[in-house]
């Protein structure tokens, strides 16, 4: 055991260019549910990968099978290229942060970091070198004879990183790791764990339902829905280059434009979109000429003004301009979302930073407006 | 201010019902026995003396008090029929909890990890056998375990003895009726705090390195303990003062406190000394209770 713990770290330096985690065409049924289905990823040493989605997309289960608390039905999980899946948790190199913890409710804050030690049958000289090395890790200092109940949510998720990470383990996964902690605590607590990731130079698996999340904090994001991988990117990547309409419409905001291609222009297609007009846009790679698709676009990306701008190009179509009537806004502070309702009946969201602290010449309800925004600025996709 | 007096009032009362019951039925009742316990057996009605009798004037009363005395509770320390019997409630007290705790322990834990919509049957059919009269149920026992009983009948059957084994009137057959009668008390709490224990201390126990049997002795085991201390208590104070299960069961060479208790009540009509014994054994089963409180405290203090 004490050899195992000790190998990870040399391991962890395995061979470049292979992951160290694959996870191959795994699949998970309950009864007749499927919750993962033929699911295959890469995961480099080093990385900070979430998995997003909606609940019941399979994400969690994806990571009890990564942890070894349930079994693929079909499918390999390679870790450094041997195959972990018929492992039980016990044995396998691996560690898990609990969401809501699991801290063990009668052993201190010393005894829990010690817990995985233990069993790893460390010397007792070791343990305590290590447990003060995590206790100082996650700033602890003077709670190691509290109790779980003794300490505030925040402290309790730094004993519960801690006692995960007390083990080295190659892989940490994080169900939901900042999940129950309030919104200022949150952000502070993503930041720490980003650095602690970095500094060590740990790989992370977080499962999440928080895009905000997931993005300030991961390297790549996995978007899972109904058991499969929708889009695997870097959060940029992610949001603003969607693969398909569901990711487009599950990360952050969208105006989606149903219509149909009526041609290509120099790279551009433009879309005939029957409550809207006709819209130019970027071309997607491999994209048919024709056929129905839609187009997306962010609200941040729309602009919002009174005449229409005067083109820089020749072309008269190389910015979309929409005339419509602002029908609601929402004030956010730094932000506020304008609902325009198009001529032709479609309803576009614009959000406009508030530059001003003292905006005379901010639009009210029922201003004319045109809402204007280059074609490199929307997505194509299908319908 | 009107409206709090409103809610304050039914809560103080509510806070208050508990003692008031404690004393109405437990606190005066004891007084009582405090009292007989300290006066002299007599032939006369009630059969005891002093009696007092507040009709009769101050004088009277203060002479009553001082023929108080303690001499039942020398006789109790003095005559070894009481510590042997006191002994013995002990002995059968602690070997038959421990039995219980060793046969609870498991069918708890199995219910606790039944599949959910199955722990409801499961602890219907613990408590099914109250819906039969206690002293029925023991008389069943002496009808199985009598001579030409259902259990001889089958071991002959069987080939496993060649002749009749004397089962009643042994300790066998008292263990066997104690745990039997006593182990719905020490399942159901048992059940309640491992039902309770959160399944994601075991995963989290299990990522850590502990196999199930140090998964179960390390995090189940120290997280059942309140529920170990209430069954043991529910069990182990009842059976020091039982006296239907021993009386009809075991032999009759040895007795215990709550056989000697009913022996100097009804046969020997001494109310004082048959008293002196209700207030020791009082005083014997404190013991474990204040452990237990002394262990609930410290548990509330952590939480």
């Amino acid at each position: 055991m004490a050899n195992a713990i000790s190998s990870t770290i040399t391991a962890e330096t395995g061979a470049a260019g292979s992951p160290l985690l694959r996870i191959d065409a795994v699949t998970k049924k309950f009864g007749g549910f499927t919750a993962v289905d033929g699911l295959s990823l890469d995961i480099k040493a080093g990385e900070f990968f979430a998995l997003l989605g909606p609940s019941g997309c399979g994400k969690t289960t994806l990571l009890r099978m990564l942890a070894g608390f349930e079994t693929p039905d079909a499918g390999q999980i390679l870790l450094n290229g041997s195959d972990i899946a018929p492992m039980l948790p016990h044995q396998r190199p691996v560690n898990m942060m609990f969401q809501n913890y699991a801290l063990f409710p009668h052993l201190t804050v010393r005894d829990n970091i010690a817990f995985g030690l233990k069993r790893a049958g460390l010397p007792r000289k070791e343990i305590k070198a290590r447990v003060a090395e995590m206790v100082a890790l996650v700033r602890l200092e003077g709670l190691e004879k509290r109790r779980p109940d003794q300490l505030s949510g925040g402290q309790r998720q730094r004993v519960a990183l801690a006692r995960a990470l007390a083990r080295r383990p190659q892989l940490l996964l994080l169900d939901e790791p900042l999940g129950a902690l309030d919104k200022k605590l949150r952000e502070n607590t993503q930041r720490e764990l980003l650095e602690l990731q970095r500094r060590l130079g740990l790989t992370f698996v977080v499962v999440t339902h928080d895009q905000e999340e997931a993005m300030t904090m991961a390297d790549r994001i996995g978007v899972m829905n109904a058991g499969k991988l929708e889009q695997v990117a870097t959060p940029r990547h992610l949001y603003e280059e969607p693969v398909s309409r569901w990711v487009a419409e599950f990360v952050g905001d969208i105006n989606i434009l149903e219509g149909q291609i009526s041609r290509r222009d120099a790279g551009r297609l433009m879309v005939s979109v029957p409550q809207a007009g006709i819209v130019a846009a970027v071309a997607p790679q491999g994209a048919s000429d024709s056929g129905n698709a839609c187009v997306a676009i962010r609200p941040e990306k729309i602009r919002l003004s009174r005449r229409a701008p005067v083109s820089d190009t020749a072309d008269g179509h190389a910015i979309n301009r929409l005339e419509g009537a602002v029908s609601d806004i929402g004030y956010l502070g730094g932000a506020s979302i304008y609902t325009v309702r198009l001529d032709g009946g479609a309803m576009l969201r614009a959000s406009l930073a508030n530059t001003a602290r003292l905006d005379v010449d901010a639009f009210g309800v029922g201003q004319r407006v045109v809402a204007w925004f280059a074609p490199d600025d929307c997505v194509v996709l299908g319908r | 201010m009107s409206a709090r007096r409103i809610f304050t009032r039914p809560a103080r009362i509510a806070a208050v019902a508990p003692y008031l019951w404690m004393s109405l039925f437990f606190l005066v009742p004891f007084v009582f026995v405090l009292k007989i316990s300290l006066s002299q057996t007599a032939i006369a009605q009630p059969p005891y003396l002093p009696v007092f009798d507040l009709a009769s004037g101050w004088q009277a009363l203060v002479a009553a008090f001082s023929a108080l005395s303690f001499d039942n509770f020398r006789l109790l320390a003095s005559d070894q029929l009481y510590i042997q019997s006191g002994l013995r409630s002990l002995t059968v007290a602690i070997t038959a909890t421990a039995m219980l705790l060793l046969i609870g322990y498991p069918i708890a834990y199995a219910m606790a990890r039944l599949p959910r919509r199955w722990q409801p049957v499961a602890m219907m059919l613990v408590i099914v056998p109250f819906w039969t009269s206690f002293l029925i149920r023991v008389y069943a026992w002496i009808n199985i375990l009598q001579h030409d009983g259902l259990l001889n009948k089958i071991l002959l059957a069987l080939h496993i003895v060649s002749t009749p084994v004397v089962w009643l009137s042994t300790d066998t057959a008292m263990y066997l009726g104690l745990v039997y009668s006593y182990l719905p008390f020490m399942i159901l709490p048992l059940y309640a705090t491992l039902a309770k224990i959160d399944p994601a201390l075991l995963e989290a126990s299990a990522d850590l390195g502990s196999s199930p049997l140090q998964s179960f002795w390390l995090i189940t085991v120290p997280l059942s303990l309140p529920g170990v201390g209430a069954g043991v208590l529910l069990c182990f104070i009842p059976i020091v003062g039982e006296f239907v299960i021993p009386d009809l069961l075991a032999g009759s060479d040895a007795l215990m406190i709550g056989q000697t208790l009913w022996l100097e009540f009804f046969t020997n009509r001494d109310w004082p000394v048959a008293s002196a014994t209700a207030v020791l054994l009082l005083v014997i089963l404190l013991l474990p209770l204040l452990i237990y409180d002394r262990f609930q405290r410290r548990q509330m203090g952590r939480a």
